[in-house]
């Protein structure tokens, strides 16, 4: 018994370790991008959280899957709570710890976990049917190969694992209890809704030994899956499960419509404008020397909340299927430029971690991994926006690229140089006189 | 209707005045031939409802939007703050416009530049001037029987939320409104934002107006109703593809609105 509760102490500290360590990693990253402020309106931004994150609102504008993933995320949220009881157990070597404690109540929460374990269940199975045999079209673009499909398998197939596990257990030690031998003292039926089916159905015939090392394998296993799970997230698109929340909390509060105004521009033009502005004037102490860079040509250049949404996103391409341009057969897809973000971003972070932070790899964001064409694809229309169950904003990051690529490399395409020469020159985006605006008056 | 009422703001001005309301023209409304009728039927509606307004005129100039959403800030910037200074200068503190992009630019990324005043957009206009039975439109008129949809300019629905206003000023129509399968914030763009309508499309399998155009056309309407010219130019050019120009009109609700009061 001593021996599995050290067995057990090692890998609650290795498990929760890692995950402590990997979640820094990512703090790290995020924080490379350039500062924004969200700290306003909090009762909002709590309310925002609440209704979109806890609450699924935004999933619920595709009531199928929004049902399956009700499953399993109410299911996820409330096993959790069983993990108390498994850390206690482990540590301190009991069995069962809250069952003498909470009665009727422990079977009423376990019952729960249970059935919603069996929808969780059925739920897993019906996602791995959409993504492998349906073949649902936004699970099957040119960037969901290779890694980012496996990966969305993997989840799916530790949760069955999980969920085995756990029946597994709680079914083995129904079988034990029923014969008096489980660790629980007494005898009987735990009376939980669905192992005490599956237990006589399935471990009955077992005898003591096997079911004890059967109860162990599923106890031990559940434990193992929930801490490879935790540490496996930070490199998955799952850990959305974790950043939905300060995502939503963190987001946009301002009409979808306007566009950052850029305030090293606006302090450039002010001054331009200002007759007693002296170019020749030494800067103020408080001015930078080196300005910013204009948009962003790679992650460090766009803001933390931009890298916040590149881990946010779970791939499931809602943006995507409703982007008008990737629709018509353009090379868009804002998920694309979401997890384009992403692996920009780790790229960065590991190269800082390991050689420094002025570290320089010669590879940007906007060239090796999001293409020119892609970004002028974009109609700016909001649907990606609209679309995401996670308020993230794909938007934003496509006009800073496009910002780069006009104002520091004056890369633009050539009709639009045009139009941008005419509002400059006449105030309007087409040809015509700044004076003949006002001729439709005349043609009456 | 008679001779219309255009005053300029420097006009009104001279003579001691002050608008209640500028009417922002853009340079759709000033410059297209198309967007120009949009423009008379506002003034045509104004005029009716005697709306104290007055435009810029030759002072008016491109918001930035199109100049902003193609990455250049600096563009942008040098008509915001002119424009800004401008406006200020006349003390404008309410404005309509003809056109969502204006509407949006003016509206939310103006203010942190230092601009304060109120921004609308014609058909909340139209909606408050029918409300407040300004505006009476004919009964059982031209519209009788006509089957409408409305297409959500991204720039009114998304980037604003504004979805019921248009419909509700529509439904004042005597005629059907028919919802086409992508409507309001799951409305399919017309291809022009992000200052598309500039430049030929990227390499695709198909225009995006001709996408939202077979939206439209499963609805089998008389009338596709817009409340932007940019729109307004998408849908007439996929109609026109798919060559049902003699059926169908693309018409912006400021037009509709005055058939509807014979103005």
């Amino acid at each position: 018994m001593i021996i599995s509760q050290v067995l057990f102490g090692i890998l609650l500290v290795v498990g929760f370790g890692l995950f402590a360590k990997n979640i820094i990693a990512i703090r790290q990253n995020i924080n490379l991008g350039k500062d924004l402020d969200r700290s306003d309106q909090k009762g909002k931004r709590i309310k925002t959280m609440l209704l979109v994150a806890f609450g699924q609102k935004k999933m619920f504008q595709r009531l199928l899957p929004a049902v399956f993933h009700l499953f399993i995320y109410v299911a996820f949220l409330l096993t959790s709570t069983e993990l108390i009881e498994i850390i206690i157990d482990g540590v301190f070597g009991f069995h069962r710890f809250f069952h003498p404690l909470l009665g009727s109540f422990y079977t009423l929460i376990i019952s729960t976990i249970e059935v919603l374990s069996v929808l969780a269940f059925v739920a897993t199975l019906v996602f791995l049917a959409r993504r492998n045999l349906l073949r649902v079209p936004r699970f099957h673009m040119s960037e969901m190969t290779g890694w980012p499909k496996l990966d969305g398998n993997i989840i799916l197939y530790l949760e069955i694992i999980l969920l085995v596990c756990v029946f597994t257990m709680n079914g083995a030690d129904e079988a034990l209890y029923l014969k008096g031998e489980s660790h629980v003292a007494g005898q009987g039926s735990f009376g939980f809704l669905v192992s005490s089916y599956i237990g006589p159905w399935l471990f009955s015939s077992f005898d003591i030994e096997t079911l004890h090392v059967l109860e162990r394998v599923g106890w031990w296993g559940h434990i193992l899956v929930v801490f490879g799970f935790l540490n496996y997230l930070p490199i998955s698109k799952h850990f959305h499960i974790i950043m939905a929340f300060p995502n939503t909390y963190f987001s946009n509060l301002k009409s979808k419509g306007g566009l950052t105004n850029l305030s090293a521009v606006k302090d450039e033009v002010t001054k331009m404008f200002d007759p007693n502005f002296d170019p020749y004037a030494a800067p103020a102490e408080t001015e930078q020397t080196v300005p910013d860079r204009f948009g962003a040509k790679d992650v460090e250049d766009l803001t933390w909340k931009n890298l916040m949404d590149a881990y946010t996103c779970t791939e499931c391409g809602r943006c995507t299927s409703a982007c008008p341009a990737n629709q018509t057969g353009k090379k868009l897809s804002p998920r694309k430029i979401m997890m384009d973000t992403r692996d920009r971003l780790e790229e960065v972070g590991r190269g800082k971690r390991k050689n420094g932070k002025d570290f320089q790899d010669g590879k940007a964001l906007l060239g090796n991994y999001i293409s020119e064409e892609e970004i002028w694809a974009c109609t700016s229309c909001n649907a990606c926006v609209q679309e995401c169950p996670v308020n993230i904003d794909p938007l934003s990051i496509i006009i800073d690229l496009r910002r780069y690529a006009v104002m520091e490399e004056s890369k633009v395409p050539s009709e639009l140089a045009g139009m941008l020469t005419n509002i400059e020159n006449n105030g309007a985006p087409w040809q015509f006189a700044q004076a003949d605006r006002f001729k439709w008056a005349e043609e009456q | 209707m008679s001779q219309l009422n255009i005053p300029t703001v420097a006009e009104l001005i001279a003579k001691n005045e002050q608008p209640d309301i500028l009417f922002w023209v853009g340079c759709s409304g000033s410059f297209d031939d198309r967007a120009k009728k949009i423009t008379k039927a506002i003034v045509k509606i104004l005029n009716y409802c005697n709306v104290k307004f007055a435009v810029l005129g030759a002072e008016e100039s491109c918001t930035g939007d199109p100049a902003k959403r193609a990455g250049n800030e600096f563009s942008f910037m040098m008509q915001a703050i002119q424009n800004i200074e401008l406006l200020k200068g006349y003390n404008i503190k309410k404005i309509v416009t003809g056109c969502p992009h204006c509407f949006n630019t003016l509206k939310n990324e103006y203010p942190d530049l230092g601009a304060d005043f109120e921004v609308i957009h014609h058909t909340q206009l139209i909606n408050q001037l029918i409300k407040e039975g300004k505006l009476l439109l004919k009964d059982g008129g031209t519209f009788k029987g006509k089957k409408i949809t409305f297409h959500d300019p991204c720039y009114l629905g998304r980037a604003n939320g504004i979805y019921e206003i248009p419909r509700d000023v529509l439904k004042k129509l005597d005629a059907e409104l028919h919802e086409m399968k992508r409507s309001k914030a799951k409305g399919l763009c017309c291809g022009a934002g992000g200052a598309q309508m500039f430049k030929e499309a990227e390499k695709g399998n198909k225009e995006v107006n001709v996408e939202r155009t077979e939206d439209a056309l499963e609805v089998k309407p008389d009338v596709i109703a817009t409340g932007c010219p940019f729109c307004n130019t998408m849908m007439t050019d996929g109609v026109k593809y798919f060559e049902k120009e003699k059926e169908i009109k693309v018409q912006d609700i400021a037009e509709l609105i005055a058939n509807a009061a014979d103005l």
